[in-house]
């Protein structure tokens, strides 16, 4: 049997942990705006996040505008069109996902959920903010530049992304877009030493890693794998940067454009693919994790029980993040590299689903038999289940080289990747920001915006994802701007792309009410008090809500693991970390 | 990509071997009040900042070790004709050696509480932090003099980038110990100064370190050995 140790005969004594000197702000600017409190932060990261991911949103009503009802908008043309996938896809991958997930999240729950006043390095927490914010004004800019943002595509293949047949490839949209990352990955990096060296070295007393919420070990395994990756996009704007601004030939091979023959030549367009890849595919679980992380807490939290098989989930994060650095080459299946290559990807693609599984599992064995309260967070963090659920297993026809082959660029890959890493990390952001909001503002969200929000955005996501696969297995392509006569596609394709339209206008929609209630809330929101949802973790056990500069009035100490929900024989369904034994009053602060 | 796999396999036994000792496999929904911290509580914790770096110079490890398997990926084709290395290059690797040296010696004088011998060391060092990037200028017009233009050749290519990438973090590394000389000007040196000259020291032989691997990378001495590897792999 294993050493239960209980009871309180072996309390800690108080906080010995050596208390920070804190920067304290003296003016209105140097606390909200030049502020170096993750708090502000954290709400300057996700404000500007989501700004930026509305302009994605309107970008993807109008490309699907055009795949609906082709011809039918003038100011959609070809160009326009290939402008606008690639900023809704650079746009949601990297400007929103990544940077909510880790520079909001990140910056507002390590802090808190740790027991710690503040980041590490608050300085650069403040820069890492401000070069984000820079990096996406540049890519706002390139929408105003002469001739228009990059449409490369996404992934920036070259040598099209820089050549004249590409928009903005031989314009301003390239080298801004290309800037843009740049500075980003500058900027991320700096964050990203804070929320490691966070975690390392800030948590206070008793809180051991096997202590952790499962949102932090998550946010912490991403941003891990965020420093290691984000380096290879760097790496291959920095060298995209050179061809297309000093002539060099790192990635253009010789080409003939206009019956001229380029200054290029010799240059490898698959070196390019690797590099993009070797982040691009540890992106996909940069954005992930953390959703995985969160997820957890949420149904442990909503369900009164404890998570099962915590240390199978942290053992599962840790596993999904280093296998992810070893699977690149599965979205280059068709760059015609060797077989036996192609063999070793599909292996080590299909290996990740293992981990995936057990923390699927994990969560299904938390629900099972649990107080389930279906809050809005709940219904965000169920949803989130089907759907990843429901991507992966698109993941593993595509994961397989045989069955890639003929469904590679089709609109099979689109919506396996928007329901996998598109709709399910954003249920995921929408549940955490209905669960924490209290804490961040002191009022609840409004209930009826709530789940006029969850139940459009739930059903209409499957409406618009679910014929695309449909429309993929058919072999209709995706980056098409327009099909044309074909003789494969069926007339009812084209009907299915018009309700995929209709019902991507209706889900964006349905974003402007949250987007409203976000704000309406603020003001006439239902007061929170300290723990609305009667959770364990030390975010809701500050003194005060919402946590003022410093957290703490004495640093929390901590007694137990984060999932003390449904003790028997505590006094209440939920024991707070920071409280010593299993039968005395909630501790001071939480209410 | 052998070298970044190469890299990565380095991070991740780093990162296995330390989290082999954070009690994975505890559990620790059976430990209520007793908190098996590793941390040890009576002494004073590692220094942020000193992990800080740590983790920064991975990432800066991770960058050049992308852009060296960037440059092996494209060595591979025909069109590749290796640079000459201009001599001033072995100058230049001397004063950067310099330059690790003499902060050692001001982190070492520091600590001794001579403060005035280590404030000369740090100026010293932030000369030859200068007349290095000096050097690498001359050697870049020495290369373009002679006709080895950038985007004449891929080669020629990489040299300028991967250089010029490593003057940057010269350059910032430059930038840190401006500020850390302009800090510890007047008053006796703390703890603290001699911390922030610890964090130059360190960073300033991490870059030296770099600067050797690529100085062999662009002189072609490393292809034996990649050669090596590459019949072992294959």
């Amino acid at each position: 049997m294993v050493d239960i140790r209980h009871g309180t005969g072996e309390q800690i004594g108080p906080a010995e942990v050596e208390d920070v000197e804190l920067y304290h702000p003296h003016s209105w600017w140097t606390r909200y705006v030049f502020s170096q409190d993750a708090k502000i932060i954290a709400v300057q990261y996700a404000s500007t996040a989501i700004a930026i991911g509305m302009v994605a949103l309107v970008l993807s009503w109008l490309m699907r505008l055009q795949l609906g009802f082709p011809g039918a908008f003038a100011f959609i043309d070809a160009e326009r069109y290939y402008q606008f996938i690639t900023m809704h896809g650079m746009i949601m991958v990297i400007y929103l996902l990544t940077a909510l997930f880790l520079g909001g999240f990140g910056n507002y729950l390590i802090p808190l959920m740790l027991g710690a006043r503040d980041m590490v390095f608050p300085y650069a927490n403040m820069l890492s903010y401000w070069l984000y914010l820079l990096a996406v004004l540049v890519l706002v800019a390139s929408f105003f530049a002469p001739g228009g943002p990059t449409g490369a595509g996404w992934t920036l293949y070259p040598p099209q992304a820089v050549m004249s047949g590409t928009p903005g490839g031989n314009d301003w949209g390239i080298v801004l877009m290309l800037s843009s990352l740049i500075l980003f990955v500058i900027g991320f990096t700096m964050g990203g030493l804070n929320y490691v060296v966070t975690v390392l070295q800030g948590r206070t007393r008793g809180m051991t890693l096997m202590r952790m919420p499962l949102t932090v070990w998550g946010i912490f395994t991403a941003t891990v794998m965020a420093l290691l990756a984000f380096p290879a996009l760097f790496v291959a704007c920095v060298m995209m940067l050179f061809d297309r601004i000093l002539g060099t030939s790192f990635f253009m091979p010789a080409i003939v454009e206009m019956g001229e023959q380029l200054q290029h030549g010799g240059g490898s367009p698959i070196l390019f693919q690797h590099l993009f890849w070797f982040f691009g595919h540890p992106e996909v679980y940069i954005v992930a994790l953390p959703a995985f992380g969160i997820v957890s807490d949420l149904i442990s939290t909503h369900a009164r029980k404890n998570i099962f098989g915590y240390r199978m989930m942290v053992w599962a994060i840790v596993i999904i993040g280093a296998l992810s650095f070893i699977v690149w080459a599965h979205h280059m299946y068709v760059s015609g590299m060797n077989p036996y290559f192609g063999f070793f990807f599909a292996t080590t693609t299909l290996i990740i689903a293992v981990p995936t599984a057990i923390k699927v599992y994990n969560w299904v064995l938390t629900l099972w038999r649990g107080d389930i309260h279906l809050s809005l967070p709940m219904l965000f963090a169920l949803a989130f289940i089907v759907t990843f659920v429901n991507g992966g297993l698109t993941g593993l026809f595509l994961g397989n080289v045989v069955v890639d082959v003929p469904l590679s660029d089709t609109m099979f890959v689109v919506a396996h990747f928007h329901m996998v890493m598109g709709v399910a990390p954003i249920l995921v952001i929408f549940g955490a920001i209905y669960h924490w909001y209290p804490k961040i503002t002191g009022r609840m969200l409004n209930e009826a915006m709530g789940q006029l929000h969850f139940w459009v955005t739930f059903v209409g996501a499957y409406l618009i994802f679910f014929p695309m696969h449909y429309l993929g297995l058919i072999g209709m392509p995706r980056r098409y701007y327009e099909m044309g006569e074909t003789a494969f596609v069926p007339a009812s394709a084209h009907t299915l792309n018009e309700f995929i339209t209709i019902m991507a206008l209706i889900v964006g929609a349905a974003q402007i009410v949250f987007l409203f209630n976000l704000i309406w809330s603020i003001r006439h929101g239902r007061e929170a008090g300290g723990n609305p949802w009667r959770a364990t973790t030390l975010e809701w056990q500050t003194p005060e809500t919402p946590p003022r500069h410093g957290n703490w009035k004495e640093l929390p100490v901590v007694y137990r693991w984060p999932y003390d929900y449904s003790v028997p024989g505590a006094a209440e369904d939920f024991i707070p970390q920071n409280q010593p034994g299993a039968t005395s009053h909630a501790p001071e602060g939480a209410s | 990509m052998n070298v970044t796999l190469a890299f990565l396999a380095v991070i991740f036994a780093i990162a296995g071997w330390w989290l082999s000792r954070q009690r994975l496999f505890s559990k620790p929904w059976l430990e209520v009040g007793h908190a098996h911290d590793l941390r040890p509580h009576d002494r004073p914790p590692m220094a942020p900042a000193k992990i800080g770096l740590g983790v920064f110079l991975a990432v800066v490890a991770a960058l050049f070790s992308l852009f060296i398997s960037a440059y092996f990926m494209r060595m591979a084709s025909t069109d590749w004709w290796s640079t000459p290395m201009p001599k001033i290059l072995w100058l230049n690797t001397a004063i950067l050696a310099l330059g690790s040296l003499l902060l050692h010696a001001a982190r070492a004088t520091a600590d001794q509480h001579r403060d005035e011998a280590s404030r000369t060391a740090l100026i010293a060092a932030l000369a030859t932090g200068l007349a290095f990037l000096a050097g690498q200028v001359f050697a870049w017009r020495e290369l373009t003099d002679a006709g080895f233009v950038l985007a004449d050749n891929p080669a020629n290519s990489f040299f300028y980038m991967i250089s010029g990438m490593h003057g940057l973090h010269i350059l910032g590394g430059l930038i840190a110990l401006t500020r850390v000389i302009v800090k510890t000007r007047a008053g006796p040196m703390g703890e603290k100064a001699v911390l922030s000259i610890t964090l130059c020291a360190t960073y300033w032989h991490f870059m030296l370190a770099v600067w050797l691997v690529l100085f062999a990378l662009f002189s072609g001495w490393a292809n034996d050995f990649v050669e090596l590897c590459r019949s072992l792999l294959t």
